[in-house]
């Protein structure tokens, strides 16, 4: 026997009326929370954007930083985009074979605990704050030898390795076994295997994971401070001597009180803004391929 | 043209007989119901009454749009964003398909037990309890779990546990919680999607008693592949099957009568088919 | 070769089923090399960290961690992390607390309410928002954040809670420890609400199901099914948002105003672990004043190796629960 009254109504439900309104409510809520998020990022481009648009020009590429100038001379930040060009690659080639041979070993070779204690400590490098690295890069490099490229771009390689090594620890993991079993079958030992036909197939994703630490680093300030940033004013391409970067030049520009500095640090932020989306971007793009490539879904 | 057929299934049934035509009552009331996946009709056309504690079973081959229809009847294909339907379906004499009708306040009249076992990740207890406590069921709450856990035929087996996970019970211990879930808060109808298809014969007895034990409190209406089943425990039965026409393939309802005269002498040549075992 | 030769030739090389090939040898040494070579990498950190503050640990010990104190005037100098330590705390707790609701609603606008045309395109747009370096939302909250919230909100909350110790009188700059909370809310932001987004997607259809099919709504559906059943990974998201918060020292630095000593107005200006490093390393003047630094970095690097643990912990605890878990992934 049903508790609900059958006549008049049978589908009143007492009490469904303020349920009804606190699910209403809490969908209001869930669907603000999403505006605000989007809002957010809509004004933070919005600014960068409207703020860096008007100094961003050609100069702001080519020609160097003219400190303390009181003259309206065309000056610019090619010192730091270049720095950053330099420091980056070198990091990149320093971190992306580590990367691959660690995941390449965590995946291939190494047995179940030796695999688990090291995607540990591959986690634990991932959460050491970027500062607390700059630290440490000092301590390595720069104490008794003074700040250089090569520092900032070993820092940087710290900071992009455990993100190289999960992305293609990943997709190595989707590589079907029976691929490897066809190889091994044939004859063919492990080393030719896992190098001749496992990898190409995962170039995909490990393009799309060195775009993605690529555009998280390039945007790194803190280790940079502590190993690259006692700098001249003129563009270098040599990184045994401290290079300027971008992030480090925003930093710096914005604690000054010059507006002419705020401009130029909205320009190169607006930049340095652009590479990391359009890298994003890629990055993802990229994925979805290999992703369908390999499992062809 | 019907003849009577030897019955081929020879199954023990505490089927009663059923009262007079005139003295049941109608619940659902379903005309030209069609019932759409995305462009693709699941099943057309469809138009059946049930009626107030009885149970009714809906068999058929595979594919044939049981479950869509059945999942109708409580608005359960709303959750499908490609699904759509036209036709109506009265219950208690007030169309439920209208865009006026709050699917909320529907499905709390007419429940729903699924084909796999899906209790939630709480305590036994919790798994009971939660439904009443939403929705507002305060008074005597041991009392209440303990009546539906026993109308589910499971309260010996757990009443010295109920603080246990419910993933810790057995497939068919877990399917008879999930109807204990559904009966504790008292709707007016529980549909069953198949509900015995993953268990063992022993958990499958079990439920088919407890809804000859429930039908005078509940109504039910049991979708169901096995034949014998629906032989042992419906009192109507409808059968549905699949029509395939130069467009597509859909479901359509062939005949609906009571349970004795589908399996003994069925009005349409399909149905003897079906239930003689010669396609299906 | 004709089938006879080749049978020859096989017959005539042994059948080395037991030596290891020289490549495979060779690629284990070298790939493995890598894998220890990342332990060592991480000890050095750790050792490197402790050596860099060894003369402050030698000099202050223990009582480091909190003295509220940070006087590098000479022959004066006395250093201590308390005030940073509470900066830290008051920061990192209160952007958490901003972030939390915030992420669980866009999440939950995305995998529940959200129309499918847009589901696609807003995920990315929440996703960006992670992308956007510290520097130039540090940028951003200096020169637009600041003093927007300097004028507006700052004197409202005064006026309207002042009562409060929270919420004393604004400053004058815009940069305040107040400035510093919405910064990290808005990094926390995508982190937790990316995994709270696949945590859901996770939750069984059936599970849901079930709970519909009793009659209730879908906020009851959420609260009392999806929530319990991710509330591990959720757990876990929110961890990893903390040492976001904790370790951000660019945007902090930026927009935080610098100060020591524990005052509870929001509107002041403080310092936290990460962003006081960033300030006063440059113009750090003794060995000693660089050493307490690098001590406030050590004291930062044990809380953050405490939090990933936790982290970890809880996703491993929670995959066991319910088979595989996709969190940890910042």
């Amino acid at each position: 026997m049903s508790t609900q009254d059958l006549a008049p109504n049978p589908l009143e439900v007492r009490g469904l009326g303020r349920r009804k309104a606190t699910n209403r409510v809490m969908e209001g809520l869930a669907w603000l929370s999403a505006l605000i998020a989007v809002g957010i990022l809509g004004v933070v481009i919005f600014s960068v954007a409207r703020r860096g648009l008007p100094a961003l020009n050609f100069d702001l590429l080519t020609k160097d930083p003219i400190p303390f100038s009181l003259t309206n001379q065309p000056q610019g930040l090619a010192n730091a985009f270049v720095g950053t060009i330099v420091i980056v690659s070198l990091a990149t080639l320093m971190a992306l074979p580590v990367g691959i041979l660690v995941a390449i070993y965590l995946n291939e070779f190494a047995p179940a605990a030796i695999r688990n204690a090291v995607t540990m400590i591959l986690d634990i490098l991932n959460g050491v704050p970027a500062i607390v690295i700059g630290i440490f890069v000092f301590g390595l490099f720069v104490v008794g030898h003074g700040q250089s490229g090569w520092a900032g771009a070993f820092a940087l390689a710290c900071l992009m390795l455990p993100l190289v090594s999960r992305s293609t620890m990943e997709i190595l993991a989707l590589v079907p076994n029976a691929l490897r079993e066809a190889s091994l079958g044939l004859g063919v030992p492990r080393w030719r295997t896992t190098l001749s036909i496992v990898l190409p197939q995962t170039v995909g994703g490990i393009v799309t994971g060195t775009v993605l630490a690529v555009a998280r680093v390039a945007g790194e300030t803190a280790p940079l401070l502590f190993v690259s940033s006692f700098v001249g004013t003129q563009t270098s391409w040599n990184p045994l001597h401290a290079l300027q970067t971008v992030p480090v030049a925003i930093f710096e520009l914005s604690e000054s009180p010059d507006p002419a500095d705020h401009a130029r640090a909205w320009a190169a932020a607006l930049v340095l803004l652009l590479f990391i989306l359009f890298a994003s971007l890629s990055a993802r793009w990229l994925a979805n391929r290999s992703r369908r490539k390999i499992t062809g879904r | 043209m019907s003849t009577t057929i030897e019955p081929t299934l020879r199954v023990e049934t505490r089927r009663q007989p059923m009262p007079p035509r005139e003295r049941l009552e109608q619940i659902f009331d379903i005309q030209g119901l069609d019932a759409v996946y995305g462009g693709k009709p699941a099943v057309k056309g469809v138009t059946m009454e049930v009626y107030k504690n009885l149970v009714t079973a809906i068999i058929g081959p595979s594919g044939c749009g049981k479950s869509t229809f059945i999942r109708c009847l409580n608005r359960m294909n709303d959750l499908i964003p490609s699904f759509t339907q036209t036709g109506t379906i009265r219950y208690h004499g007030q169309d439920i398909c209208g865009s006026n009708i709050d699917a909320v306040a529907v499905r709390r009249n007419i429940g729903m037990v699924f084909q796999r076992p899906n209790p939630f990740p709480k305590s036994i207890h919790d798994n009971v309890a939660w439904g009443m406590k939403v929705l507002g069921i305060k008074d005597n709450m041991n009392d209440r779990i303990e009546r539906a856990l026993t109308q589910a035929a499971l309260w010996d087996e757990v009443k010295d546990r109920l603080k246990a996970s419910a993933l810790s019970l057995s497939g068919g211990q877990q399917q008879r919680l999930c109807i204990a879930r559904a009966i504790a808060v008292e709707p007016d109808v529980v549909l069953m999607d198949e509900p015995a298809s993953a268990l063992d014969p022993i958990a499958t007895q079990a439920i088919e008693e407890l809804m000859h034990n429930l039908k005078s409190e509940y109504t039910f209406v049991i979708v169901t592949h096995n034949m014998q089943q629906a032989a042992r425990v419906a009192d109507m039965t409808a059968f549905f099957s699949l029509e395939v026409d130069t467009a597509d393939r859909h479901g359509i309802l062939v005949e609906y009568a009571e349970t004795a005269t589908i399996f003994t002498h069925p009005a349409d040549k399909r149905t003897e088919d079906y239930v003689t075992g010669r396609f299906g | 070769m004709s089938t006879a030769e080749l049978s020859a030739d096989a017959a005539r090389r042994p059948f080395t089923g037991r030596r290891v090939r020289f490549g495979d040898l060779a690629l284990q040494v070298v790939a493995g090399g890598a894998a220890l070579g990342v332990t060592i990498l991480v000890a050095l950190i750790i050792w490197k960290v402790i050596e860099g503050a060894r003369l402050s640990i030698q000099t202050y010990g223990l009582e480091f961690i909190w003295r509220v104190a940070w006087n590098p005037v000479l022959g004066h100098e006395l250093y201590g992390a308390g005030s940073f330590i509470f900066g830290t705390a008051v920061t990192s707790l209160f952007a958490l607390l901003l972030a939390a609701p915030i992420s669980m609603g866009i999440a939950l606008y995305l995998t529940e309410l959200a129309p499918a045309v847009i589901r696609g395109p807003v995920t990315a747009l929440v996703e960006t928002l992670a992308a956007v370096p510290s520097v130039v939302l540090g940028l951003w909250g200096i020169l637009v954040l600041g003093p927007a919230l300097r004028t507006t909100i700052q004197p409202w909350l005064h006026d309207a809670f002042g009562f409060i110790p929270l919420f004393g009188p604004p400053s004058s700059a815009g940069a305040s420890i107040f400035t510093a909370i919405i910064i990290l809310t808005i990094m926390i932001l995508p982190i937790v609400s990316s995994i709270s987004r696949e945590l859901f997607l996770g939750v069984p259809t059936e599970l849901k199901e079930a709970g519909y099919g009793l009659g209730v709504t879908r906020w009851e559906v959420v609260r009392g099914v999806m929530f319990p059943y991710a509330s591990g990974g959720l757990a876990a998201a929110l961890i990893l948002g903390l040492g976001r918060a904790l370790g951000e020292a660019i945007a902090v630095t930026q927009v935080i105003g610098g100060g020591v000593g524990i005052h509870w107005n929001l509107f002041s200006g403080g310092d936290t672990l990460a962003s006081k490093i960033a300030a006063s390393y440059q113009g750090s003047t003794t060995k000693l004043q660089t050493a307490s630094l690098i001590y406030l970095g050590l004291i930062l690097l044990v809380f953050s190796l405490i939090v990933n643990l936790i982290a970890q912990w809880i996703v491993r605890r929670s995959a066991r629960k319910h088979g595989i878990v996709r969190g940890g992934h910042a």
